[in-house]
Parts: C-alpha cells; sequence; structure tokens
C-alpha cells in the first residue's frame, strides 16, 4: 500500500470535506473565539487576571484534587482491575458493569447524591462525623467527587492489557525464584506502566475541567473550595467575558502542557524500559 | 515460547498454583476493591432511590405532573434527538473517510476530532457564549435579526454536540482501520455502486461498533450539565434540560423532587448500561465466530 492516488471507493472527498465542514462548525471555530477573546485583553490584564489570589486559589485546588483523586483511582483503579481479571467471586459481572457508573451517569445527579451520602447526616457521613471528619462542603469532598469520576479511566485501560498479559511470563518469574510479590514488582507491573500512565493522564484531564459533580459538594466558598470551572461560570455570570476566557485559555495552556508531558514519559518509559 | 510449556498439562486442567495468591490475600483483595467501589459507587446509586422515594410514592410521582418537569423532559429529548443524529452522521463520515483512505494529516485529524473531550464542559459552553452571545462575535449582528442562539434551545444544542462530538468518530474509526477495505473493494469490483457497498457490506460489519457508540453519546448527551448550564438561562419551564431542573429543585431545597427527577436519570443509565452490556456481548459473540 504505497501512494494511494486511485482507490476503487468512493466518497473520500464527500465524507473528508463534510468531517472538516462540521469538525470546523463545532469545534474549531468556536474554539478559536477563546483566543480572539483574550487578544481584547492587554498583557498586563491578562496577567493581573490569571493570577488574581481567588484564582491562584482555585487553581491550587483544581489541580491538587485532580492529581490526589488520580493517583488514588491509580491504586484503586489497578486493584480492581486485577480483582475483576484475575479472580472468580459471585456478582463479578454486576461489579463489571457498576464500574461504567461514573461515566454514564449524570454528572449533576452524581453530584447531589455524593452530597447526600457524605453530608453529616448521610450514610456514610454520620459515621465520618463523630471521627471529626466532614467531606461534603470542604475539599476532601472535591476529592471524594473527583475520585468517583476517574475510576473507570484507569480500570478499563488496565483491565484489557490484564486480560491479554500472558501467564507464563509469571511462571518463569516463579519458576526462576521470584515469589508472588517480587513478580507483581518487577515483572507484571512494568509491563502494565503504559496503560497505568494512560489511565492517569485520562482520569487527571477529566478531574481538571469536571464541574456538575463537584459544585454541589464542594460548597463553592471562594479562596476555600472554590474550583476552577466554577471561577470561569462565575465571571460569564458577570459578563466579565475577557476574564473568564483568560482564565479558560491558562487552564487549557495548562493541561495541555501536563499531558505533553505525561506523553513524553510514556514515550521515554517505552524507550528506557521495554519488555523483551 | 519456551519448551517448559509443553511441560505442564493441559490449559485449564491443572490449577495453576504459582501464578495465584494465597487465598487470604485473594480474598483480602477483592474485599477492599469491593467496599472501594461500594462506599464510592454503590452507595450513592441506592441513595438516589432512597431519596427519591423519602417522602413516600405519591409525593414521587406528583413531582412528575408539574409542567416545568414535563417541559425539561420534552426539552432533553428534542436536544439529543437533535444533537445524537448528527454527531452519528459525522462520526460514520469521518470514519469513513480516516478508515478507507489515505491522505496526509490523517493522525492531526484523529487528534482534533478527539479535542472535545480534552475540554472543560465548562469551556464548550463558554466559547458559544463567546461566539453567540450579546457581546460575542456575532452577537450585534443576531440580535438585529432577532434570532436567538444562547439562553435557548439552539446554544443547548450546540454545547451538546460540542461535548458529544467524539463518541461515535472514536468507535467506529478504529472498528473500520481493523476490518480494512478488501471487502469493500470485492464489493466495488463485483458491481456494486458506492451507496449499495457502504449499506450491504460496512454497515452490517460496523452496526454493533454504532449502536455502541450512539448508546453512549445517546447517554451523555441528556445527561450533561456543565455545558448546558453556561448557554442556559436558568429559569424554570424556559430552557431547562432535566439535569438543569434537577439543580434548580435541589437549591430550592426541594430535595426529594431533584432525587425523583435524578432517578429518572439514572434509570437512563441503568438502560445504557445494560444495552452496553448486550452490545458488547454480543460484539464478543461476532468476534469468536468471525476468527
Amino acid at each position: 500500500m504505497a501512494k494511494k492516488t486511485t482507490s476503487v471507493l468512493p466518497g473520500f472527498k464527500l465524507t473528508l470535506g463534510y468531517t472538516l465542514l462540521y469538525l470546523s462548525l463545532i469545534v474549531l471555530i468556536p474554539l478559536a473565539c477563546t483566543v480572539w477573546k483574550t487578544s481584547t485583553l492587554t498583557w498586563d490584564q491578562f496577567w493581573h487576571t490569571v493570577t488574581a489570589p481567588r484564582v491562584m486559589a482555585s487553581y491550587r485546588l483544581s489541580f491538587g484534587a485532580s492529581f490526589l483523586a488520580a493517583l488514588t483511582n491509580l491504586f484503586f483503579g489497578l486493584l480492581v482491575a486485577w480483582v475483576l481479571v484475575r479472580y472468580q467471586f459471585w456478582g463479578k459481572r454486576f461489579v463489571d458493569a457498576l464500574v461504567d457508573l461514573p461515566f454514564a451517569l449524570p454528572t449533576a445527579v452524581a453530584g447531589i447524591a455524593l452530597t447526600a451520602v457524605y453530608a453529616p447526616h448521610g450514610w456514610i457521613g454520620r459515621w465520618l462525623a463523630p471521627l471529626g471528619i466532614q467531606v461534603a462542603f470542604t475539599r476532601l469532598g472535591v476529592f471524594v467527587a473527583l475520585t468517583f469520576i476517574g475510576l473507570p479511566f484507569i480500570v478499563r485501560t488496565v483491565q484489557p492489557v490484564l486480560e491479554d498479559f500472558d501467564l507464563e511470563i509469571e511462571e518463569s518469574a516463579a519458576s526462576l525464584g521470584a515469589n508472588r510479590w517480587q513478580t507483581f514488582w518487577r515483572v507484571t507491573l512494568p509491563m502494565l506502566r503504559p496503560a497505568l500512565l494512560t489511565g492517569f493522564t485520562l482520569a487527571f484531564a477529566r478531574a481538571l475541567g469536571e464541574y456538575g459533580s463537584v459544585v454541589f459538594i464542594s460548597g463553592n466558598m471562594p479562596m476555600k473550595t472554590e474550583i476552577t470551572p466554577l471561577l470561569i461560570i462565575t465571571k460569564l455570570e458577570e459578563f466579565d467575558y475577557p476574564g473568564a476566557t483568560a482564565i479558560a485559555v491558562t487552564m487549557l495552556v495548562a493541561s495541555f502542557v501536563l499531558l505533553l508531558t505525561i506523553n513524553f514519559l510514556q514515550w521515554w518509559s517505552h524507550r528506557h524500559h521495554r519488555p523483551v | 515460547m519456551t519448551p517448559a510449556s509443553t511441560l505442564t498439562a493441559p490449559r485449564r486442567a491443572a490449577p495453576r498454583r504459582v501464578t495465584a495468591e494465597p487465598p487470604f490475600v485473594r480474598w483480602l483483595l477483592i474485599g477492599t476493591a469491593l467496599l472501594f467501589l461500594g462506599l464510592f459507587l454503590f452507595v450513592p446509586l441506592a441513595a438516589v432511590f432512597a431519596e427519591a422515594f423519602a417522602k413516600g410514592i405519591g409525593f414521587y410521582l406528583h413531582t412528575f405532573d408539574d409542567v416545568d418537569t414535563v417541559a425539561a423532559i420534552k426539552r432533553t429529548f428534542i436536544v439529543a434527538g437533535i444533537a445524537v443524529p448528527l454527531n452519528c452522521v459525522f462520526g460514520v463520515a469521518a470514519a469513513w473517510a480516516i478508515a478507507k483512505f489515505d491522505f496526509r494529516g490523517k493522525t492531526v485529524l484523529i487528534t482534533l476530532i478527539d479535542l472535545p473531550f480534552t475540554v472543560s464542559p465548562v469551556v464548550a459552553g463558554m466559547v458559544y457564549v463567546l461566539l453567540f452571545g450579546a457581546q460575542g462575535l456575532l452577537g450585534p449582528w443576531l440580535l438585529a435579526h432577532d434570532i436567538k442562539i444562547i439562553f435557548a434551545v439552539p446554544g443547548i444544542v450546540l454545547a451538546t454536540m460540542f461535548v458529544t462530538f467524539p463518541f461515535v468518530a472514536r468507535e467506529l474509526i478504529p472498528l473500520m482501520q481493523a476490518q480494512g477495505r478488501i471487502e469493500e473493494e470485492a464489493a466495488r469490483v463485483l458491481g456494486a455502486s458506492g451507496w449499495q457497498t457502504f449499506r450491504r457490506v460496512t454497515l452490517p460489519n460496523i452496526k454493533w461498533g454504532l449502536l455502541y457508540g450512539v448508546i453512549l453519546c445517546n447517554a451523555r448527551a441528556m445527561g450533561e450539565f456543565g455545558a448546558v448550564s453556561v448557554v442556559s438561562e436558568h429559569i424554570r419551564g424556559q430552557t431547562n434540560t432535566i439535569p438543569l431542573h434537577v439543580e434548580i429543585l435541589y437549591n430550592d431545597y426541594n430535595f426529594a423532587g431533584a432525587f425523583a427527577v435524578a432517578s429518572l436519570l439514572t434509570l437512563l443509565l441503568v438502560v445504557t448500561l445494560a444495552l452496553k452490556t448486550w452490545v458488547e456481548h454480543k460484539n464478543a459473540a461476532l468476534r469468536g465466530t468471525g476468527s
């Protein structure tokens, strides 16, 4: 299949043309508006907007909670994928289907449900309250909501890799004298690393932009429990369009840089730790 | 791989002791995983229904008598009814162009199609406000011609289209790339027209993948909150979809009402997951017989 100048299949121009047109109208041109709107600000105004104390506090919360939530999911997501692939237990198919819940459950529903459960009088909150732990309307609540929505990303990227995993590799490790933990830590886990990194990236990126499930449980106190997407909405409601756009652009750039870094790490880890 | 594998008994016969953990470790891992899933996923799901029926079945049913609730449900169906088919047509067209032909910049195009997944829903809504809002690029022109997009149904449809944009395409592109183009080329050589080739050869091959994409796209379209929240006015009965109506009821401290409406969306989720599992099952069966 060298150069495909002629094809017996029809519709190339039509489908590609339609794809490009639709993509431009729905996604590219509207996104380009952010650049246009930001350019109405001077550099000083832009810098002043995106580094205001309230905005900085929201970055810290959004990036920090998203990172911790993705990290938590890295551990529990691997555990859930492992249990689903390697073990048999009653109700496994139901549990497997349940993992997709955060994908499909509307975020607003997730938000009010988590708030109800983790509020001081809620089903879980009432057990945590005597211990002095308050989840709803604190930063911990933001973390809980972001963990909720990020879980399927890790499970669903690791699960297929584990399913295709050749058990003979673990057998060789065992026959060479490695114990179960050494086999997992030195043999299995390194082979899962690319999938784990991909899942982590997806969960982190999703958590950064998440709005619906967080606003109900966070309490939305400026400087304390206000996430960046909410701040964008607040600016829009005040008709401060350039301000909202400036924050949005900063956030887009920051998440692109992060994604590129993680992609680079992935590429690097692939190059230097290629399994034989 | 190694001659050692020939020494072991047939695959299923002997238990693999060296690759299994001791029972207590196994049950500890299963227990921890289930506890985590229970606390984070199952309990909130159960809470939706418990809260919805907290004031009894009469109150639950009464919520759906409300004109605003009915209007929100209707609007959600209209929005999904427009956004999902349009994204479906786009998905098929994009997958056809990308999977069946070679051209420069294909990787860039695939990345651009995935772009809406990495953009926050709030930003997705915002870009349409920048474009069509009163202070927006086209705002003055729209105002002069008395066309309302933002704070009206067209804006909600556009924002929904943005956030559900990649679902169908993303499902079909890898599927159609894996299937190659030999079958279509054979159909063409045997004299089928382009449309016949698509309808009789391609469509049967991709139908389960297409259905899978449509199910996910629809679930997101009906449940989208952030993007829609930005482009709607939050006036009850006016431009509300079901998720926005849930928010309004909740902020009115009508918790039982909010959860009753939320339970409707949760039902949609249960149907989605059931359909999804069924399609996956069908797909696996199809692949099983195919190979």
